[in-house]
């Protein structure tokens, strides 16, 4: 993984509550067997007419103004539904590098730390303000300190917002979680002697 | 039993007995994983990144494979094979099996007597048991939560993590009782007290949160009853939901192939029996709703928190107060084709689809076969049956389930997720309108520009017969 320290970029607005990862990415699209090359697919019903490749000119990513933004605003409870980590390698992949809610479903916030996709929760009202000043000026943009745990807006005004110790620590220095747990064999070889093994074999 | 005079939930119990290095400031809790399943959609990037590190999956006895999501159920061929016609999944599939083959996990493909939807051969081969960790990647794993596992869907990353190691870093979740106290009526089941749950707290309610379902009615239910309530967590947001043990669950579990046998089926007992939550433990949230005021629901909107009682109307935008709320109504009905006070008794339906992981065990194509038993498939309506696993169908064809289903004019089907996921083959065409026994009706989800209502197996039947929504409860004259 990459490190993510600071992130700096033009916002563009979904606003709308409970996107689910269906609609990040449908699930026809899963059955590659590869991360890369899934951002055609971000959003794909929404972004395509019925044809399912002409672009869809009323759908805002489809926008010429903006073509480029890399901090997607949406409503509530974003990433709900499927636990298809699809759905962080789709938005990455069509370009985005953070995602700002009032809050996140469980498995997607997780799913996209481990990827690199900042989840950023701020409160109903920086959301709305969020909502409005991408809509009025699609030049908007934001900048994200990680190791502050800072958004600033395009306002100027400057919110914190949380972050996990742990997934800030893997973003800062460009880790992933495995290397933690492969460094506990002891720990685990431990528990499991003290532990015995509930099913012998799944065979 | 309480431990240092605290009193503990179910949850705390066996989450307690699973942590190898307790939470800190710095780090999440390292669960163990006793249980991993996987399957060939979630699985490829996790072999490719152990494979690409040179590791080994650490506990192959402890994994076990199934081919679900991408497989067809259309028919077998002269040779007994379902051939996989989409050359995606056909690759996908190839690469499941070498990786299971390579890294010597179990695993049934397709076709394989003991193939079918991962989170109903858990269950079925015993291999899901009280107060394991189980995981998948997959957000329906919550089912596993019936017998009293703490059973969650996880990332492919997470999948990787577990392969290699059988461990996951999680921060500890808070839990949330949700009472289902009195008894159901006739023709009300076990999907319609989730649908009911999940519109009351809403699609999100449940975000950070274990669910242990409590009280009469969930007692009175079947295992798989209860393995239905408990799949549907992740749609109120949980990422888990959990029953206590009783008898109904170790009748359920003893004599299948992988259940203790003899003085291990004995100790196990004794554990299992201390896993309920003590009396007086504190729960972080609390909710309680009333079997015996529920009648059949369904779903009008393009979430499952958009549910309601099956002969209620449709919300109307200009009564939601909340204006976020108000433009998804909008936004929901729209897809849906559907007006604001519109009643969804009488909709006409194009199809049914009995299945999924959260409808297609046997109780559930036996309620749905017993209600067929001489009735006809309205003519408009095209209905598909499809079994859970390849042993649920095989349990139906000895039962004769299946030719009640092709009497009555409905397609039986070989098993899989077939049209609840929609990648592979078994879809609704733009438009069409179909009452399903599934947990999602996301806008497309059943098939680009299909429209989903959620029902129970029993009012899915109903609306086959009728050619549009009904309530079972009309229909039941003569049905024990």
């Amino acid at each position: 993984m990459e490190k993510v320290s600071r992130i700096q970029g033009s916002i563009v607005a979904i606003p709308v509550n409970d996107i689910d990862t269906d609609q990040i990415i449908p699930a026809r699209f899963l059955k590659v067997t590869e991360k890369d090359g899934l951002g055609k697919a971000a959003f794909c019903d929404w972004r395509y007419l019925e044809d399912g490749e002409t672009p869809n000119p009323e759908f805002v990513l489809n926008r010429p103004e903006y073509h480029g933004a890399s901090v997607l605003i949406a409503g509530n409870n974003f990433g709900c539904g499927s636990s298809r980590e699809h759905a962080p390698w789709a938005l990455l992949g069509a370009g985005f590098k953070a995602v700002i809610s009032t809050d996140f479903a469980d498995i997607f916030r997780n799913n996209s730390l481990k990827n690199g996709l900042l989840p950023i929760i701020v409160d109903s009202e920086t959301q709305q303000q969020l909502f409005s000043l991408a809509e009025e000026d699609p030049s908007a943009s934001v900048s994200v300190d990680v190791e502050e745990q800072t958004l600033t807006l395009p306002d100027g005004r400057t919110v914190t917002f949380p972050l996990d110790g742990f997934a800030k620590y893997c973003l800062l220095n460009g880790v992933d979680q495995l290397g933690y747990l492969l460094a506990l064999d002891d720990e685990v070889r431990e528990f499991e002697s003290e532990n015995p093994q509930r099913v012998a074999t799944t065979a | 039993m309480t431990q240092n005079g605290k009193r503990r939930t179910l949850f705390d119990k066996v989450w307690n007995a699973h942590i190898v290095r307790e939470q800190s400031d710095d780090a999440p809790a390292v669960l163990y994983i006793d249980l991993h399943l996987v399957h060939e959609v979630t699985s490829p990037q996790a072999f490719s990144m152990i494979r690409e590190r040179g590791l080994k999956v650490r506990r192959p006895d402890q994994t076990i494979g199934t081919m679900d999501h991408s497989t067809p159920t259309t028919p077998r061929n002269e040779l007994g094979i379902i051939p996989v016609a989409d050359a995606m999944a056909a690759k996908q599939l190839d690469t499941f099996t070498k990786n299971c083959e390579d890294y010597g996990i179990p695993m049934y493909a397709l076709g394989d007597e003991h193939q079918g939807i991962v989170h109903v051969i858990g269950p079925e081969k015993g291999l899901t048991q009280p107060g394991m960790t189980i995981v998948c990647g997959d957000s329906h794993t919550s089912t596993h939560g019936a017998f009293s596992a703490l059973a969650f869907g996880i990332g492919t990353s997470e999948v990787g993590h577990v392969l290699a190691t059988q461990t996951l870093l999680q921060n500890r979740p808070n839990t949330m009782a949700v009472n289902i106290e009195g008894r159901l009526g006739e023709g009300v089941t076990a999907k319609d007290i989730i649908l009911a749950v999940i519109a009351r707290i809403g699609i999100g309610g449940g975000t950070g949160h274990v669910f242990e379902y409590r009280g009469e009615a969930i007692r009175s239910l079947s295992m798989e009853g209860r393995m239905t309530v408990c799949n549907m967590s992740i749609e109120g947001g949980a990422r888990a939901g959990m029953v206590a043990p009783d008898d109904t669950t170790f009748e359920y579990i003893q004599g299948r192939q992988h259940a203790p046998q003899g003085a291990d089926w004995e100790a196990a007992l004794a554990r299992w029996r201390d896993l309920p939550t003590d009396e007086g433990a504190a729960f972080d949230q609390e909710i309680t709703l009333r079997a015996d005021e529920l009648i059949p629901m369904i779903t009008y909107g393009t979430n499952p928190g958009m549910g309601m009682p099956i002969n209620a109307a449709v919300p109307a935008p200009e009564d939601e107060r909340d204006i976020n709320k108000k433009i998804a109504l909008e936004k929901a009905l729209t897809y849906m084709d559907l007006a604001p006070g519109q009643r969804l008794l009488g909709q006409a339906i194009d199809v049914v689809f009995i299945g999924s992981c959260t409808n297609s065990r046997i109780t559930d194509l036996r309620q749905a076969a017993q209600f067929m038993q001489g009735r006809k498939v309205a003519d408009s309506v095209r209905m598909m049956v499809v079994p859970g696993s390849q042993q649920v169908k095989k349990q139906a064809e000895s039962e004769g389930l299946h030719e009640v289903f092709r009497a009555a004019g409905a397609e039986w089907r070989e098993a899989g997720c077939s049209m609840c996921i929609a990648m592979n083959g078994d879809q609704l065409q733009p438009g069409q309108y179909a009452v399903s026994t599934s947990n999602r009706n996301f806008e497309g989800r059943q098939g680009k520009g299909g429209r989903t209502f959620l029902a129970s197996p029993l009012t899915a039947a109903a609306s086959a017969v009728a050619g549009a929504v009904t309530d079972p409860r009309t229909m039941l004259a003569g049905l024990n």
